[in-house]
C-alpha cells in the first residue's frame, strides 16, 4: 500500500497508524499524527484503518518563534 | 523586582517570553534561554524525519531547561491547518497553551484576524488557552476576548522585522481599553529598548525571538532583554511623568544670582 508519509510516497505494510508508524520507525519516538489533515490522538492510532493513498503527518518538538 | 503576574492561572516572575528558534547552537539557545529569565518558551511542531529524528534531541534540550513551553501554529494560513496543529501540539506537549498564529499575508506575516477570532472560539470551546497573536485593533481584540481568550498578543511590528513598536499609539490604546486584561507584545522586537518601551506603556509582557537569536552573542542579548523588561516594568509602576513640548527648567529658577 502507498501511503503520503510527510509528503512523501512510501510503501508500507501496516492495515492501521500505529502499525505504521512502527513500520516507518518512529514507535519509540515523541510524535503526533494527522491523517488526511484531522488529528489523530494517540490512543486511536491503534484503531483507525488505513487505505491505499492515506496521507500520514508525523510531528514532532522543533524550535519555534 | 516587579511582582509576578498571572496568565491562566499561571504565576510569572519574568515577564519576557523567549522563542527558541535560530540560534547558533542548542547549546547557545540553553544558555540565552537561562541567562534571559525566561519562564515561557515558544516552542513549534515540524514534519519529524524517521532516519534524523531531529525533534527527539530538541525536546530532551528544552525539558532540559525546564521553562513551560507555549506550542506555536506559526506558518498555518487557514484555520483548519490551525486547529489541527494545535490538537496535536496539545497532545505532543502535553500542555493546553497555545500560540495562536492564523497568518493572513506572507510578506508581513500580519495575522488574517478573521480566521484567528474563528480558530480563536474553536479551541477555547475545546479547552484551550488560546494566546493569539494579533494586532493592535480593538475590535478584533474585543472579539477574540469574546471567544474566550484571556490574554491578547498584539503585534509590535512584523515578525523577524526587529522594527519596534510600529503604532504606539494603538498598542496605548488598547492598554487603556483593556486595563485588566493580560496584554504581551508579540513579534517585531529588535532591541531592548523596544521591550523596555513595551512595558513603560504598562505591557505585561515582551515575546520576542530573532532579537535574541541572531544576536552577534545571544546569550548577552538574552541577558540584555530580561534587564530592559525589568528596567520598563518598574518604570511604568513608577509613574512616568507626562511629556510636553517646550523645555522647563529642572533647576530653580528662583536664588539664580545676578551676574550681569
Amino acid at each position: 500500500m502507498t501511503l503520503i508519509v510527510n509528503g512523501e510516497p512510501r510503501e508500507v505494510a501496516a492495515s492501521t497508524l500505529a502499525e505504521a508508524l512502527k513500520a516507518l520507525d518512529y514507535e519509540t519516538a515523541t510524535v503526533a499524527t494527522a491523517l488526511n489533515g484531522e488529528f489523530v490522538p494517540k490512543r486511536a492510532r491503534g484503531v483507525t484503518p488505513l487505505k491505499d493513498g492515506d496521507r500520514i503527518e508525523i510531528v514532532a518538538p522543533r524550535q519555534g518563534g | 523586582m516587579a511582582a509576578a503576574f498571572t496568565v491562566y492561572g499561571a504565576t510569572l516572575r519574568s515577564r519576557l517570553m523567549l522563542g527558541t528558534s535560530q540560534y547558533p547552537s542548542p547549546a547557545i539557545l540553553a544558555e540565552a534561554a537561562r541567562a534571559s529569565g525566561a519562564e515561557i518558551l515558544t516552542v513549534s511542531l515540524r514534519r519529524e524525519s524517521a532516519r534524523l529524528k531531529e525533534g527527539q534531541d530538541f525536546w530532551r534540550l528544552i525539558r532540559d531547561i525546564g521553562a513551560r513551553v507555549l506550542p506555536n501554529t506559526a506558518g498555518c494560513f487557514s484555520v483548519k491547518e490551525a486547529v489541527t496543529t494545535a490538537e496535536m501540539a496539545r497532545e505532543l506537549f502535553n500542555t493546553p497553551w497555545v500560540k495562536l498564529e492564523v497568518i493572513g499575508e506572507a510578506d508581513t506575516l500580519q495575522p488574517d484576524v478573521f480566521g484567528l477570532v474563528e480558530a480563536a472560539r474553536i479551541l477555547s470551546d475545546d479547552g484551550f488557552e488560546v494566546f493569539p497573536y494579533t494586532t493592535e485593533d480593538l475590535v478584533v481584540a474585543e472579539r477574540l476576548l469574546e471567544a474566550g481568550c484571556k490574554v491578547l498578543m498584539p503585534w509590535g511590528a512584523p515578525i523577524g522585522s526587529g522594527k519596534g513598536l510600529n503604532n504606539v499609539f494603538g498598542l496605548r490604546a488598547l492598554r487603556a481599553h483593556f486595563p485588566d486584561t493580560p496584554l504581551i507584545v508579540d513579534a517585531g522586537v529588535g532591541l531592548p529598548s523596544h521591550a523596555a518601551a513595551a512595558m513603560e506603556l504598562g505591557y505585561d509582557g515582551v515575546l520576542l525571538n530573532t532579537a535574541v537569536a541572531k544576536a552577534g552573542d545571544p546569550v548577552a542579548m538574552a541577558r540584555a532583554f530580561g534587564q530592559a523588561i525589568e528596567a520598563g516594568r518598574a518604570a511604568y509602576l513608577a509613574g512616568p511623568m507626562a511629556p510636553r513640548d517646550m523645555a522647563a527648567p529642572s533647576t530653580p529658577v528662583v536664588g539664580k544670582a545676578m551676574l550681569t
